[in-house]
């Protein structure tokens, strides 16, 4: 059987900040009446998350079993271990069965990338058009933006550390970017 | 002549010598000094040649406005024309060469232009390059390129680096003189997150140099105390070497830092664009001092009074050594008292005004200095350097009263504050009679999205030049910023500036005021550019009365300074000229930059390998391992051929076409667009989308579709397969999946929000893997997991299985004519499904083959591309696609505009097969001439090549191509001439050129 390969094959860089592969992440795009009771209890059903506890606008929430992003008002992300992609699947498309929704793998299409470091809000601010100070931009918020030339979604897990996920087919491309912004003699100042 | 002198000096390090060259000879200079400092401390007063007639130049100004002391700045990679040395600081190293001069800065041939200078007024070329028409290409244009344009383009790649920095702030203050500082003080303590950016690499802006006190104390002490509190403040931000560029709408400002130009050695980016979006703004950005225009006002030497004293207060060095101020205010009796303390003779303060001056005028008068009031500059002498003025009275016509020999002479016509920032977004100024100048209209202020203003004037940027003034108007200028972004300051008295009171200015627009003819040919208004008093003059005897119209027809204030001197007194002299009133006349657009910025800084981080996102399939680093030559197809870039050692392009292709027909071929079909539709309503939509109907569409099976925009033009093409019930995959072409995906959802938010459908772009989920040819059935059959016979998955049919142990999805489905399979697997098992693939079918000669061999067997075949046969104004019909166009479906997108009568037009070019009579191959675009010429003399056509290519199938040319009445014309033959000179006969045949029974596909 052969093994699944993220498009950046783990690749890192340290600089400002330490930029590097996520490697594989179960990703579900789901479209649906995100008030609607079924799909609802589908993201729980990825996530655990329960009802309440689900995000709202431009938040991103993590469960016992995975995460749920607010994409769009009729859409979200939810991440999940690779492995796991199709049995979470399955679990949400039953309780998807009756209502109109679109639940779909998208692992594939898209890598993952961490930011980590004290200046890494600094790297992020100089390719996304986004207020990242830390009045402004905390863990728990996610902004799908624009970052240089390709649209990117990111958030942060900490402090001091930020998720980006864009297209797998730019992975090459948001790689060299980042490394670009974090040269280490590049440091800003401003946050 | 100009030199360093022992006292002053404030901004520069005498322990430390730094050194550098000047059209390669050596100089020495110090630490803290700028370019032009250092060079005038050496007594290098002509800087450059001006643009037109080439005449001398030296600086005039310290700071920014500087026109004339632009110079090539470093070598090679580094190299950087057209840098102002007023702003250059010095390091150890710098090199710099003067520009528009040959053979060199002292002997320079173009200066004979300045003999014809009378000749070569205002509109010159307008007038004189008209006829013959005939010599406008050869004669006129090649001579006039060859003498425009100011300095030389760089030749080698910049070496630099450069980024973007994106920044949220809630006022940002530009301007880092005490206006700005104090601005910034106070909506810092008002708690206002504060964003602070100074041009210059040093705080107190000119203040330091002007004296007076503030609360008693020298204005560097409050300058020094008010930066350590900022710098203390955690919500300000303090950036020195960053300018203010530009006010954009809505609180959208860029701010250029320079963070290497001072010490190129350093490492890490060179210059830094901030894009900034403030809440508010406030412009604390100075003033600039206006010359008088008198004759010879552009010798070397002549410079502005406030220019004259920066350099022997920050610099220690002075012009000259025996200097005449000429003024029409009491700022200029700084200078010459600064002159006179540092050691220079001040042989005469010519003061315009009848009446003189106030107290200042009493403390030159009592260090002994000589003061003629009513008094002017008649004319300069000298060349490459001032010798002396003629003295004349200011209302006369230039008489000389007294002819004074001297080696430097200062100039004072007002002051203009600052107002580009404030008025790049639209800011309107208002004319202050009383002062003579333009300032912001705090009525009438750029406005953002909630129709308020969002940026404020604060300090001599507002009108507001005396230190005391400038200290209280900032303040009351940030309160009220900082309370337009939702902070309230504490009403905090400002601190108490203390200035010489001044005695008001008098207008002097022309030196003297009845100036004759010959005089005001020698009165420059734009340096850089070379145009005087007479130019702005004869331009509205010749009927310009707008101030843009002038700008144009004289170029004044159009060079890189974009008259920052000149403006004022330019529109003055327009507004003489026709007898108006200045603020009837008005002023001309200030736009961004407020001085020019860098391309680097521009393109930030986007060069090399981040230039610009390169879309890479799954399969990408294996085709470069083996050859591939890559073919850019939107963003993505996909092999168009895999060349072998010693093959050509052209060897390749046909290799790979043979192998392909006569073997198994492999391609890297990832790229193509994949969208999901899915809901109650897709197959309803789906019939909308397409020209045929896909909701009679069986799960397991797939139709070929053709998508079109509402005005009936083909727009995409590609297969659909159900996947179930309510969910469709829709494949589109490799450049059309982020339009078409975004096309369809268009359609769902805006028109059919209604409809129950979800779409969703999976391209890049899945590699795709063609594989093509006789013996592509056996290679996947020897891979194992699923049973691909004609039986169990006929043509154009899908199934889910597993192919060598990695989950697929296969297609049945032909572009090429062969036997086929497109096998969906997830991205991240692209490549070890590809491997795969290959290994198992070496040994049925499989090949992988790029898009010019797609292109080829798709063309045998007669299908079309988009893009090829279609560019836009093809519908379905001109193509012979009708069997795709539902004559059941009462709607679809296109439809109605199909029926309209351009579009049944039995005129149309419809698609044909051409075949060349002598086996050669069409040139692509070709066109097929008809008898006659139309009205503009040009050859009738009666159709074109869309698509052409040598076959090595057949053995021959073949080509598609849109032809008049085409369809019904076949054996005949058509003349297509070449731009290589030939003309092509070929003949209109089907366009299916290869296996029309379609018997190797059906296997």
């Amino acid at each position: 059987m052969s093994e699944p390969i993220s498009a950046l094959k783990m690749a890192g860089f340290d600089g400002l900040a330490r930029v590097e592969d996520c490697g594989l992440q179960g990703m579900i795009t789901l479209r649906g009446d995100l008030s609607a009771r079924a799909v609802k209890s589908a993201v729980t059903a990825a996530t655990g998350l329960t009802g309440p506890k689900q995000p709202g606008p431009l938040q991103i929430v993590s469960g016992k079993s995975g995460s749920a992003a607010w994409m769009s008002p009729d859409e979200m992300l939810l991440l999940c271990p690779y492995g796991e992609t199709g049995s979470v699947l399955a679990a949400m498309q039953e309780k998807l069965a009756k209502v109109h929704a679109l639940a779909v793998d998208v692992s594939d299409a898209r890598v993952q990338l961490q930011v980590a470091g004290p200046s890494a809000r600094e790297v992020m601010a100089k390719l996304c058009p986004l207020d990242l100070s830390p009045e402004n931009f905390q863990p728990g918020t996610i902004r799908r933006t624009r970052m240089a030339q390709i649209p990117a979604a990111l958030w942060m897990v900490d402090e001091a550390t930020f998720r980006v996920i864009c297209f797998r087919s730019v992975a090459d491309y948001a790689f060299n970017l980042l490394k670009t912004a974090a040269h280490p003699e590049s440091g800003v100042g401003y946050f | 002549m100009s030199t360093r002198i022992a006292s002053h000096g404030r901004l520069i390090d005498r322990n430390t010598t730094v050194s550098f060259t000047f059209n390669g000879k050596s100089f020495i200079g110090h630490a803290g000094d700028t370019l032009a400092s250092a060079l005038m401390a050496n007594d290098q007063m002509m800087i450059g040649r001006s643009f037109k007639y080439h005449r001398p130049r030296g600086l005039v100004a310290s700071g920014a406005e500087e026109p004339n002391a632009l110079v090539g700045l470093g070598t090679g990679s580094r190299f950087e024309p057209n840098q102002r040395a007023t702003t250059t600081e010095l390091f150890d190293g710098l090199s710099a060469r003067s520009q528009n001069h040959w053979p060199s800065l002292e002997h320079d041939i173009g200066a004979i232009n300045s003999l014809f200078a009378r000749f070569l007024p205002a509109g010159f070329y307008y007038k004189t390059f008209m006829y013959p028409r005939s010599f406008w290409k050869s004669v006129y244009e090649p001579f006039i390129r060859q003498s425009a344009g100011l300095g030389q383009v760089p030749t080698e790649r910049d070496a630099d680096t450069y980024e973007h920095f994106y920044a949220f702030t809630d006022v940002l203050v530009i301007g880092g003189g005490v206006a700005g500082l104090q601005a910034a003080l106070t909506a810092g303590r008002a708690g206002a997150k504060v964003l602070l950016m100074e041009q210059s690499a040093h705080w107190g802006g000119r203040a330091p140099v002007d004296g007076g006190t503030i609360d008693g104390a020298p204005v560097e002490e409050f300058v020094e105390q008010a930066v350590s509190e900022l710098e203390a403040m955690p919500n300000v931000t303090l950036r020195n070497r960053c300018m203010g560029a530009g006010i954009y709408d809505h609180g959208y400002a860029l701010g250029y830092e320079r963070l290497t130009d001072h010490g190129p050695a350093q490492p890490g980016p060179r210059h830094r664009l901030w894009r900034i979006r403030a809440k508010q703004i406030v412009t604390a950005t100075g003033a600039i001092e206006r010359p008088l225009a008198f004759a010879g006002n552009d010798v070397p030497g002549v410079m502005l009074a406030s220019a004259m004293r920066d350099y022997v207060v920050n610099y220690g060095v002075t012009p000259g050594q025996r200097v005449i101020v000429a003024t029409n205010n009491d700022d200029a009796y700084r200078t010459a008292i600064t002159l006179h303390e540092a050691g220079v003779q001040v042989l005469r303060i010519l003061d315009a005004r009848n009446s003189g001056g106030g107290p200042l005028m009493s403390v030159a008068r009592e260090l002994g200095i000589r003061i003629d009031c009513g008094r002017a500059i008649g004319k300069v002498k000298g060349g490459k350097r001032v010798t002396g003025v003629s003295v004349c009275a200011q209302e006369g016509q230039g008489g000389a009263l007294e002819d004074v020999a001297c080696d430097a002479v200062a100039m004072s016509g007002g002051w203009s504050p600052v107002v580009h920032l404030w008025s790049h977004c639209g800011g309107k100024l208002t004319w202050d009679d009383a002062h003579a100048m333009f300032r912001p209209d705090p009525q009438r202020p750029p406005t953002g999205a909630d129709g308020l203003g969002y940026v404020t004037a604060a300090g001599a940027a507002n009108g507001a030049l005396a230190l005391d003034a400038v200290l209280e108007d900032a303040t009351v200028a940030a309160s009220a910023a900082a309370r337009a972004a939702g902070f309230k300051s504490k009403s905090v008295a400002p601190p108490q500036g203390a200035a010489s009171p001044e005695a008001p200015l008098e207008p002097v627009w022309l030196m003297p005021r009845q100036a004759e003819t010959p005089l005001r040919m020698k009165s420059w208004l734009d340096y850089q550019n070379d145009v005087k008093v007479s130019d702005v003059q004869l331009a509205a005897r010749e009927g310009y009365e707008s101030v843009e119209h002038t700008k144009r027809y004289t170029t004044l204030g159009m060079a890189t300074d974009q008259g920052k001197l000149s403006n004022i007194n330019g529109l003055a002299t327009l507004a003489d000229a026709l007898q108006a009133e200045i603020p009837q006349v008005g002023t001309t657009t200030f736009r961004p930059p407020y001085t020019p910025i860098s391309m680097g800084a521009i393109a930030g981080e986007a060069r090399g390998e981040v230039f610009q996102p390169i879309r890479k399939t799954p399969m990408h680093d294996w085709h470069e391992a083996h050859g591939a030559e890559w073919e850019p197809v939107g963003h993505w870039r996909r092999p168009y051929a895999y060349r072998r050692p010693g093959e050509s392009t052209h060897d390749a292709v046909m290799r790979e076409v043979k192998n392909t027909r006569e073997a198994v071929g492999m391609l890297d079909a990832s790229t193509l667009g994949k969208i999901l539709v899915k809901g109650p309503d897709a197959g309803r939509f789906l019939d909308m989308m397409y020209t045929n109907m896909m909701s009679t569409l069986k799960p397991g099976k797939c139709r070929y579709g053709l998508m079109c925009s509402e005005n009936g033009f083909l727009i995409d093409d590609g297969v659909v397969a159900r996947i179930d019930d309510d969910t469709w995959l829709c494949h589109t072409t490799t450049g059309g999946a982020d339009r078409i995906h975004a096309h369809m959802e268009e359609w769902l938010q805006t028109e059919w929000w209604d409809w129950q459908v979800y779409t969703a772009n999976l391209t890049e989920q899945y590699a795709q893997i063609a594989v093509v040819g006789p013996m592509a059935r056996t290679v996947l059959e020897t891979l194992g997991g699923m049973d691909l016979s004609k039986e169990s998955l006929g043509f154009m049919e899908w199934r889910d299985g597993a192919l060598g142990g990695i989950p697929v999805r296969v297609y049945r489905i032909s572009f090429s004519g062969e036997l086929s399979y497109e096998i969906a697997v997830p991205a991240s098992l692209g490549q070890a499904l590809w491997d795969k693939i290959a290994d198992v079918g070496a040994a049925y000669r499989i090949m992988p083959y790029g898009t010019e061999c797609l292109h080829i067997l798709r063309a045998e075949k007669g299908f079309i591309m988009i893009g090829d046969e279609t560019d836009g104004t093809v519908i379905p019909q001109d193509l012979g696609l009708h069997w795709a166009i539902s004559k059941k479906k009462e709607d679809f997108l296109g439809k109605r505009a199909q029926e309209r009568s351009h579009m049944t037009d039995p005129d149309r070019w419809k698609l044909v097969g051409l075949e060349t009579t002598d086996g050669s191959t069409l040139p692509d675009g070709a066109y097929a001439v008809a008898e006659g010429v139309n009205p503009n003399g040009q050859r009738n056509v009666q159709g074109r090549v869309t698509s052409t290519y040598h076959s090595p199938t057949l053995g021959r040319g073949i080509a598609m191509g849109l032809v008049l009445h085409g369809p019904d014309r076949m054996g005949e033959l058509l003349e297509f001439p070449g731009t290589d000179g030939k003309t092509y006969t070929a003949k209109i045949t089907d366009p299916v050129f290869y296996d029309k029974d379609g018997e190797k596909q059906n296997v």
